[in-house]
């Protein structure tokens, strides 16, 4: 009989690596960004799956309600409705998965063989305080200078952004 | 069926690489490329997640570095998308083939 919990992984790995396959073969854009959206909230799934509640909630708040979104707009913008991607040649695709299919056989292969030391599962006692805590701390096993360099990468997309953009109303003025 | 282990989650963490690597390989349309690389991305957080619950689960550096993943994909994923539109913008199409020339 298996329990609940090993059902649901299963379950969640299902979903994740379907709708991921999906998404990436799906010859209409705009199904493949849904396949991939639904393949963000699996993720997430997996990360509550593994009581990590704080990182699935930044997974469907960032990914799934941004950049998903984000996704389905630029199809919107620069896609004309009812036209199918044209199919890629045999051989690319024959190509490309063959070097999947093996690169994913040497990796898997190299997995099984290395003994992890894992250790007894106890339950994660990490709480977004903890996080909140090590974010901002500047000693030993703090994350506080990462943070700030994070901040000010956001910052440079940000201006990237504005200046891409601004660069085109230039021209078609 | 076993009990989801380290290795489980490892091997879901290469097949969602691999699917990314597929994608970007075979699409010729850029946002579709990018869907592609955010699998990419979500692949290294599973495994950064896992290492961290099951080999250092009294540490948080793979959550940490997950949440920062996630931080710099959606400003790539911004930066990106406001490139293909502009693309789009003075070239009519988001094919890679159709963007051979640097500056139009």
């Amino acid at each position: 009989m298996m329990k609940g919990e090993t059902i649901i992984f299963w379950l969640l790995a299902a979903l994740t690596l379907g709708t991921a396959l999906l998404a990436v073969t799906s010859r209409q854009i705009f199904r493949a960004a849904i396949y991939l959206l639904f393949s963000l909230l699996g993720v997430a799934g997996i990360y509550f799956w593994l009581h990590y509640e704080f990182v699935a909630a930044v997974q469907i708040v960032v990914y799934a309600g941004g950049i998903a979104v984000l996704i389905i707009f630029s199809v919107f913008l620069t896609q004309r409705s009812g036209e199918d991607l044209p199919k890629p040649s045999t051989g690319r695709m024959l190509v490309a998965g063959l070097a999947t299919l093996s690169g994913l056989a040497l990796v898997m292969f190299h997995v099984l063989k290395h003994a992890f030391p894992v250790s007894i599962l106890e339950p994660s006692t990490a709480t977004v305080a903890d996080l909140g805590r090590r974010m901002l701390h500047t000693g030993e096993g703090g994350f506080a200078l990462p943070f700030e360099v994070v901040s000010i990468l956001l910052l440079a997309a940000m201006v990237g952004c504005i200046v891409i953009a601004m660069r085109v109303k230039n021209k078609n003025l | 069926m076993t009990e989801p282990g380290l290795p489980h989650l490892l091997f879901i963490g290469a097949a969602l690489f691999f699917i990314g690597v597929f994608g970007f390989l075979t699409r010729r349309n850029l946002i579709t490329m990018l869907m592609s690389v955010e699998l990419v991305l979500n692949s290294v957080c599973i495994n950064f997640v896992a290492f961290n619950r099951y080999l250092w689960q009294e540490r948080l550096d793979g959550v940490f570095i997950t949440i920062f993943i996630i931080a710099i994909a959606a400003a790539e994923a911004a930066v990106a998308i406001a490139i293909i539109i502009h693309l789009y913008r003075s070239h009519r199409t988001i094919d890679v083939g159709a963007a051979e020339d640097m500056k139009h």
